[in-house]
This record gives C-alpha cells, sequence and structure tokens, in this order.
C-alpha cells in the first residue's frame, strides 16, 4: 500500500507540474507581451517596465519557468533595490495591481470559498441520494418518471440564470431573504447564513440532479448484479438484500465523483460567488478576469489543479479503505 | 451507408461464429444494424413526447440563427442599433413600459441604458451559441473518435500516449484554464479559439468510451474475419468499426451538445467568451445582473431561451441514448 | 401432504415474459420429479429455459415474468406462497450454487461474512461467534484449507474454483434437503471442473442431499445425476435415465447435443466449443454413466 500511495502522488505531482507549465506557457510564451498583461489596464510604462525587469521577462522561457517553480517552494524576490518585492515561500505569483502576493489573496478567501462549498455539498449529497434512491425504489413509476424530468430540468439550468430568478423571487419579489451584505459570522451569525442559503441552492441543484441520476443508475445497476440474486437465494430479507448488498456497491463510486466536484468547487465557484457577491477565491479570479490581473489568474488555476489532484488523491487513499478489491491489490 | 460489402462481412462472422448462440446472432445483425437501428431508432425516437418538443426547439433555434438577418429586417432594429426613445433617461436608463418595453416597437423589448433591442440580440445570440456549440461538438467528436479508435485497435504505445493525455487532460482544472488561457489570449477571434479550447479538453470523455468499444469490437469475430480475409488496419477500422460505433457517438455527441453552450455562455459571462458588442446569451445575461431587481425581463428572455436550449439537447440526448440502451439491450 | 414421498414436483411450469411482440414462454409447460436424495439433470443449450426453469422453482424468476404452474417441495406448494414464506424456504431447506462463482459473491464483504448471514437469516438467535464457527466448519467441508484464515478474505482473493467451492459451502451450511447447481463448473479450467463436480458427489453421498444440475454439457449430467431432462426452446424434449439417454437418444436434438461431446477419436473434437475438456472427460463420462445406472 505505500507503494501504491507513493506512485500516485508521483503522478499527482507530475500532473501539477504540468498544469505549472501549460499555465506558464499560456501567459508568458504565448502572450504578445506579458509585461503589458500583468500590468493590467491601469498601467504606466514606469510600471511595465518595473515589472519586465522585475520578473526576467528577458529571460529564456526555461529559466523564468525554473524561478516560478523553485519560487513555489522557497519564495522569491521580485527585482532589488527600493523597487523589490518580496514573495513569501508558497510563491504562486505577485500581483502588481493590488501590490499582494497571489498566495496571501488566496488564503484571506478560501475560508469563504470552503463555506460556499461545503453548504452546497452537503446538501447536494441528501438530495442526490435521497433523490436517486427513492428513484430506483420506485423505478417506473410517477414519481420515478417526475424525479427524471426534475433532474433533467435541473441540470440543464445554468446557474447565473438561476441564481438571478432565486434573487428576483425570493430576495426582490417575496423578500423572504434579506439583500447578501457582507458580515462577519461573529458579528450577525443570522445575516452570514442567510447570505450563503442562496449560493448554495445554486451550486447544489446542479449536482444534486446529476447526483440523483447516478445513484440512481448505480442502485439498479447494482440491483442486477448476480451478487443480489445469491442474497435473494440465501432467503436475505428484502430490507438486508438493499441495505448490505445493493447500497454499498452502489453508493461507493459516488465517493470517488464526490472528492472531484468538491475539489473543483473550492476554487471553482466563479460564477456563483461573482453574482451573489462572495469574497471568495472565486469571485477573485473572476474580478481578476475583469481587471486582467493575469498572476491571479495563474495562481487559481494553480490552485485549482493543486485542489483537484489532492482530491484525486484523497478520493484513492478514501477507496482503498472501503473497496476491498483495492486494498489488497495494490 | 451500409454497402454490400458490410453486409458480406457480417454474414461470413455468422456462418464462423456458430460458438455461442448469444453472439453469433449479434454479430450477424451488427452490419445490418446500423441501417435498421437508424431507422428504428427514429422511430421510436418520433414517439417520444419529450424528444420531439426538445428537437422541435433546436430546429427552430438553428433557423432563427440562420434566418438572424432576415428577422431583424422584418422586427426593424439590428442588434447594434440604440434606441434612445425606448429608455427614460430620468430613470437611469430603464426601458419604457412594462416587461423590459416589450411591444410592437420592441418584440422582446430594449436593453436598459443602451436601448439596444433584445430581439435582434437574442437573434444573433443563437447564431453564436449555436454556431459555437456545434463546432466544438464537431472538433470534439472528431479528435474523440479519431484518437480513440487509434488507441483502441492499435493498442500497446500509441493506447498508452492517448490515455496518458485522456488522463492528464481529465485531471486538469478544465474550466479555470480555460479562463486563464482566454483572458490571456488576443481577444481578436474569440469564438475559434473558443471552439478550439472547448474541444481540446472535451475529447477524451468520447475517445475513452470509443477507446474501450473498439476495443472489444476489435475482438470480435466479423472483424477477425475481415482481417483474415486481408483487409487493411484502415479499411477495418473504418468500415467494420467505426460504423458500430455509430449510435454511441451520436448519443455522446448530442450528449455533449448542452455542455457545450453552457460552457460558451459561461465564458462569454464572465467575460472572456465571445467579445462585445457581438451578441452572446451568456454576455446579455451577465450584462443583466446589474438590472435583474429592476429589470427582471432583461435577464428573463436570454436565460428562458439559454436554459430552453440546453434542456432541449439534454432530453434529446437522454431519450435517444435510452432509446439505443433499449435497441441494444434486446 | 406431507407423507408425499417426492423431494420435488414440478407441474406444467410456465415462466412467461411480456414482450414488444407479445408474450414470450421461456418455460414451457415443463414438469420436473426428483425424490429425496434424487440428481437430476436438465441440459440444454444456453437460451433453452434451464436457468430460468432454476430460478422459477426459487421464485426468483424476473419482476416482469409470470410464473404460473406448480412446483411443490415435499408436498408443498411454492407458486403462490407468500414472499415471507418463501424467503424461509429460499436458502434454508432449497439453496442454490450459481455459474460464475466471482460475480455470484460480492466483492465488498469476506466470504466468511456472506456465508454467516446466509445461516443466520435461518437461524434467528444465533450468535456472530457460532455463525463463524459454522462458516468454518463450511469452509472445511468444502476442503478449503486453512479455513480459519480464509474465512476473513474477500471473493477476490479466492481462485475460481475455490470461488465455486465457498458459493457450496454457503448453500450447504444451513443443511437444504436440495441443492440446486446452475452451470457450476462452465467458468472454471477443465481439472477445477472435475473437483467441483467430484465435491458435488461427495456432498451428495454424504449428507443426501438432492441435487438439481444445470448444464449445457452432459458429459457433465451423467457423471453426478441418474436421470436426464433434455430442454430446448423452453420446452422438455426428452427425459429418461442417464444411460438410456445416452444409448439410445430418441429426440433429434439430444442426438445433437451428445454428438457435441467430443470422444477421443473425434479429431476435429476441439473445433466444437461445447466442450473444451475434449478428451479428458469423454471415457470418465461412459464410466460413470453406467457407474450412476444401477443403485441411484
Amino acid at each position: 500500500m505505500p507503494r501504491f500511495l507513493l506512485t500516485r502522488v508521483s503522478s499527482g505531482l507530475m500532473v501539477l507540474l504540468l498544469v505549472c507549465l501549460f499555465t506558464y506557457l499560456v501567459f508568458f510564451a504565448l502572450s504578445p507581451d506579458p509585461a503589458v498583461q500583468i500590468c493590467g489596464k491601469n498601467c504606466t510604462p514606469e510600471l511595465i517596465d518595473q515589472i519586465r525587469g522585475n520578473l526576467g521577462l528577458d529571460q529564456p522561457f526555461w529559466t523564468q519557468f525554473f524561478l516560478f517553480v523553485v519560487g513555489i517552494f522557497a519564495g522569491r524576490t521580485y527585482g532589488d533595490g527600493a523597487g523589490a518585492v518580496e514573495c513569501a515561500a508558497p510563491c504562486l505569483g505577485y500581483s502588481f495591481q493590488s501590490s499582494q502576493a497571489v498566495w496571501d489573496m488566496i488564503v484571506q478567501r478560501l475560508p469563504v470559498s470552503a463555506t460556499v462549498a461545503i453548504g452546497a455539498a452537503v446538501l447536494w449529497l441528501l438530495a442526490g441520494l435521497v433523490g436517486g434512491l427513492l428513484s430506483a425504489v420506485k423505478e417506473g413509476t410517477f414519481l420515478d418518471r417526475f424525479t427524471t424530468g426534475l433532474t433533467l430540468t435541473s441540470m440543464s439550468i445554468p446557474n447565473y440564470v438561476l441564481a438571478l430568478v432565486l434573487q428576483y423571487v425570493l430576495v426582490v419579489q417575496l423578500q423572504w431573504l434579506p439583500f447578501p451584505q457582507a458580515v462577519r459570522f461573529a458579528d450577525d451569525p443570522v445575516q452570514w447564513f442567510l447570505n450563503f442559503v442562496m449560493p448554495w441552492m445554486v451550486l447544489a441543484i446542479g449536482y444534486a440532479a446529476a447526483y440523483t441520476r447516478l445513484t440512481r443508475a448505480n442502485v439498479l445497476d447494482v440491483l442486477r448484479e448476480n451478487y443480489v440474486r445469491t442474497a435473494y437465494a440465501k432467503g436475505l430479507p428484502q430490507s438486508l438484500v438493499w441495505r448490505r448488498h445493493a447500497l454499498r456497491p452502489a453508493l461507493t463510486p459516488i465517493v470517488t465523483i464526490f472528492g472531484m466536484d468538491f475539489a473543483g468547487l473550492l476554487g471553482g465557484a466563479l460564477i456563483t460567488e461573482t453574482v451573489f457577491g462572495i469574497n471568495g477565491v472565486g469571485k477573485m479570479a473572476a474580478d481578476s478576469i475583469a481587471r486582467n490581473d493575469q498572476p491571479v489568474i495563474m495562481g487559481v488555476t494553480l490552485l485549482a489543479g493543486f485542489l483537484v489532484v489532492v482530491g484525486n488523491m484523497v478520493v484513492d487513499v478514501v477507496y482503498t479503505a472501503i473497496d476491498p478489491r483495492v486494498r489488497v491489490n495494490a | 451507408m451500409t454497402s454490400p460489402q458490410t453486409d458480406l462481412t457480417a454474414a461470413t462472422a455468422g456462418g464462423a461464429g456458430a460458438d455461442d448462440t448469444a453472439e453469433a446472432p449479434a454479430a450477424t445483425q451488427a452490419a445490418g444494424a446500423v441501417q435498421a437501428g437508424a431507422g428504428g431508432t427514429w422511430q421510436a425516437l418520433r414517439r417520444d413526447v419529450g424528444a420531439m418538443l426538445g428537437l422541435g426547439y433546436i430546429v427552430l433555434v438553428t433557423l432563427v440563427a440562420i434566418f438572424a438577418p432576415v428577422l431583424t429586417s422584418i422586427s426593424g432594429w439590428t442588434p447594434y442599433e440604440f434606441d434612445q426613445t425606448a429608455i427614460d433617461p430620468n430613470l437611469g436608463g430603464m426601458p419604457i413600459g412594462p416587461w423590459g418595453g416589450m411591444g410592437a416597437e420592441h418584440w422582446l423589448g430594449v436593453e436598459p441604458g443602451s436601448g439596444r433591442d433584445i430581439f435582434a440580440r437574442i437573434v444573433y445570440g443563437a447564431r453564436v451559441s449555436m454556431s459555437i456549440a456545434l463546432s466544438a461538438t464537431l472538433l470534439t467528436t472528431v479528435l474523440g473518435v479519431s484518437l480513440g479508435l487509434l488507441a483502441g485497435y492499435f493498442g500497446g504505445r500509441v493506447d498508452l500516449v492517448v490515455s496518458r493525455v485522456m488522463d492528464f487532460l481529465m485531471a486538469f482544472p478544465a474550466l479555470i484554464f480555460m479562463i486563464a488561457v482566454l483572458s490571456a489570449l488576443p481577444a481578436s477571434n474569440r469564438s475559434t479559439l473558443l471552439v478550439v479550447v472547448i474541444s481540446v479538453f472535451g475529447w477524451p470523455y468520447l475517445a475513452r468510451v470509443v477507446r474501450g468499444q473498439t476495443m472489444s469490437l476489435a475482438q470480435r469475430e466479423f472483424v477477425e474475419a475481415a482481417r483474415a480475409a486481408g483487409a487493411s488496419g484502415a479499411r477495418i477500422v473504418f468500415r467494420e468499426i467505426l460504423p458500430n460505433l455509430r449510435s454511441t457517438i451520436i448519443v455522446m455527441s448530442t450528449l455533449a451538445v448542452p455542455g457545450f453552450i453552457g460552457t460558451e455562455a459561461g465564458l462569454s459571462f464572465l467575460g472572456v467568451g465571445v467579445v462585445p458588442p457581438a451578441p452572446s446569451w451568456g454576455q446579455m445575461i451577465a450584462a443583466s445582473v446589474k438590472w435583474y431587481a429592476v429589470d427582471p425581463a432583461y435577464f428573463l428572455v436570454p436565460g428562458m431561451c439559454l436554459f430552453l436550449l440546453v434542456l432541449a439537447f439534454t432530453v434529446l440526448g437522454d431519450r435517444l441514448r435510452a432509446v439505443v440502451d433499449a435497441q441494444e439491450g434486446r | 401432504m406431507t407423507t408425499d414421498p417426492m423431494l420435488l414436483e414440478v407441474r406444467d411450469l410456465t415462466v412467461t415474459f411480456p414482450t414488444p411482440r407479445g408474450p414470450l414462454d421461456a418455460v414451457k409447460s415443463l414438469d420436473l420429479d426428483l425424490e429425496p436424495g434424487g440428481a437430476l439433470g436438465i441440459v440444454g443449450e444456453s437460451g433453452s429455459g434451464k436457468s430460468m426453469t432454476s430460478l422459477a422453482i426459487m421464485g426468483l424468476q424476473p419482476r416482469a415474468a409470470r410464473r404460473t404452474g406448480s412446483v411443490r417441495l415435499r408436498g408443498r406448494e411454492l407458486v403462490g406462497m407468500s414472499e415471507a414464506d418463501l424467503r424461509r424456504v429460499r436458502g434454508d431447506r432449497v439453496a442454490m450454487v450459481f455459474q460464475d462463482p466471482l460475480s455470484s459473491l460480492n466483492p465488498y464483504y469476506t466470504v466468511g461474512l456472506q456465508i454467516e448471514e446466509a445461516y443466520r437469516a435461518h437461524r434467528p438467535g444465533v450468535t456472530r461467534r457460532a455463525a463463524r464457527k459454522i462458516a468454518i466448519a463450511a469452509l472445511e467441508r468444502v476442503h478449503i484449507r486453512d479455513a480459519a484464515v480464509r474465512v476473513n478474505h474477500y471473493p477476490h482473493q479466492f481462485s475460481g474454483g475455490m470461488r465455486q467451492r465457498v458459493m457450496i459451502a454457503m448453500a450447504l451450511s444451513t443443511e437444504p434437503e436440495l441443492l440446486i447447481a446452475d452451470e457450476p463448473t462452465t467458468a472454471l479450467d477443465v481439472t477445477v471442473q472435475a473437483q467441483i463436480l467430484d465435491l458435488l458427489q461427495e456432498i451428495r453421498r454424504e449428507t443426501g442431499t438432492g441435487l438439481v444440475l444445470i448444464t449445457h454439457d452432459l458429459a457433465v449430467v451423467s457423471e453426478i445425476t441418474d436421470h436426464i431432462v433434455v430442454m430446448k426452446d423452453g420446452v422438455c424434449v426428452e427425459r429418461g435415465a442417464v444411460e438410456q439417454i445416452f444409448t439410445d437418444p430418441r429426440h433429434p436434438y439430444t442426438q445433437a447435443l451428445l454428438d457435441a461431446v467430443p470422444r477421443i477419436d473425434d479429431e476435429i473434437g476441439e473445433l466444437r466449443a461445447v466442450v473444451p475438456d475434449a478428451a479428458t472427460t469423454s471415457p470418465a463420462t461412459e464410466n460413470t454413466a453406467t457407474e450412476n445406472g444401477g443403485p441411484a
């Protein structure tokens, strides 16, 4: 098993390095003038010169890339003398527009994004598993067809459209929810919680629909397995056959997908965070796109890549614990 | 499409494959089923209300997209014309009249602030949505099928390379990376860029399935018969294997379209998609965020159009898959 | 009713599936008889309805199917019995062994647990510990070495033949009166096939369990069973004692099946995929046929 983990970790690191390389390529090799790109919209010629010098953009691509990778582990200093800027250890770059290291910007906002992702995940897991199981139990009935229709509809609503509809209906028309206001949990926990209700719903609904379909399909597939037939042939009561022989095999694959989805959401809820004005990593990325603050976009891309890779590894470890076939073979 | 050649080979397979009663008829039907199946699929699909409604809407949007200039010449407004008489400068540019200024002059109202005709923008936006989504689907399908066939049929080192690339791309934080790429690259020719970027990250999902099916088809009697008869690799791949993958490819491609529509709209929503003033539904919704509380029609019109188009493709793909699954289960 | 001498008495058993082209009989008007401790072979190609017959006896036919006719176990009618009562029959008085032991065992649980639950389902109040002992004993009974260790292993840690032994151990843990084995050796290697057949023989001898053996392989049935029912398209086309079927098949289909059993002198035997272990089973076939013909 340690060896198995070692392979996973090394292949994960490989993916990360490639993500790094591709991102770097896109920003520094493909764009016509990286310094102008990095400088952003409100730029002065002096600033451009400073950036060009600081980043060593006159150096060969591989040198630049090497410095960047080293910076992630060891930190780096851009430029020298009075204009030098410090970028501490996990240095994912430096935003010259906001005069802040990208890593610090991310760390400030990650808890918010985590709150959004965790709440949504709880909702969609509950809805998806319950919906999928009910649909499978009642296969072919009105309830099943209704659920199928509902999932197709839910999957088809773009989340920003849903976000606007919800905001218009729940906040403007019905006034069930207050207008979102930036508050800290300690100051006004109720407002804080209510702020997150709509983002949770919006993010959860698409996933809930997908998980409902997945759960339903998995359960129905497993019920056709020979070992379920064996369980009936042994004279086990229906409830035990379902609980022990159908549910566990049907739900295990969902762990894999859940890990990926959750990891993806942590850094990737750009649209939802933007629409609801939630100050997380996603909104930061979206704002950076609008301002053309390239180092931030790149940093978030790397973070997202890191989260997906780590999510994958966590899933693999969890999988070895719940699927005996993987556990022993590895 | 079914050539005498395939029929002949299938018949040979039926004669030679007398070993297993279940396999032999399947092989005999394989080639015939391509034609009979296509007709049967259409017959079954025609009886499905949901699929037909979806198809109807898709056809409608396609026609609207094709005849956009004709439609706007009838309605009297181009998507770029500002109509200052339709908005109220005293109310911050709110459209005059209920429902966002809908009426005989502007059928679907006008944009607040600018007074541009929403109908015209929707009609031209349909062009963008459909052309990008369909081009991306086409490119994804070509890439996915050819690489999947290549990996599945030739195996060995080819398979290793293709599989590695697929694993990498699927573990990649695609959406964020797309945003990063699109924001870094110059804005000229965004549509082509969108198509390319979407396809680069989209093909592995189809290729994975095609690869798997090719591998199992390559073992089948009729393929071995063709090989024994001295058919070349290319001939086997295109004449024997590809026709049998047709339903899979059609189903998966149809199911991919709504994702691409959503991705294009989402990227445009975030401001890295189609460049203004060219109209796109996602971009229209993004512009409507500021106005959602006072002018809900502004987001409802493009929101509904987008939602219905995604839903139409989703339902059509879902029904298509159900029909094909049922036929193959027989 | 209880004095009925027959262990299994099937009359006019019909299993019907609804299809788009109208109802289809997978099994049509089938009669079967099995005395206590007897062994009956049901032979036919895949699709002949023999597997559906075995499931229908237990009331395990697919939900969409309709089962009519009569299935009596020791005179007790199983058709129309409540699901709760049927459950008490399944696994306790009638146990099944399926074709593919890998897919028939749940990969997520140890074989011990899967044997224990079969036992405990019919012996309420038995502790886990007691059930564990039963499971180990059952594994030992089917000659699995280190049963006390193996009981904690998962199905994928066993070889094909060992898995089938586990299935048999599971079936026997409740000491059933009737064992239905549906192609128990088909998924196995030739040498392992012979071992499993030997095991079934041995168990029958020692416990007096009745056996219904379902197979496409006449060579297999002739080794163990004394009576044969030949099925084709859901209908019984021929029935009789083993040696009678082998020496004087009446139905051309039986003749065809017999021809598919390769002989030593059959040069193209290996081309006929029905029996993979061509040369080895053939002499044994005839021996056992005569051996079994007498006493039964």
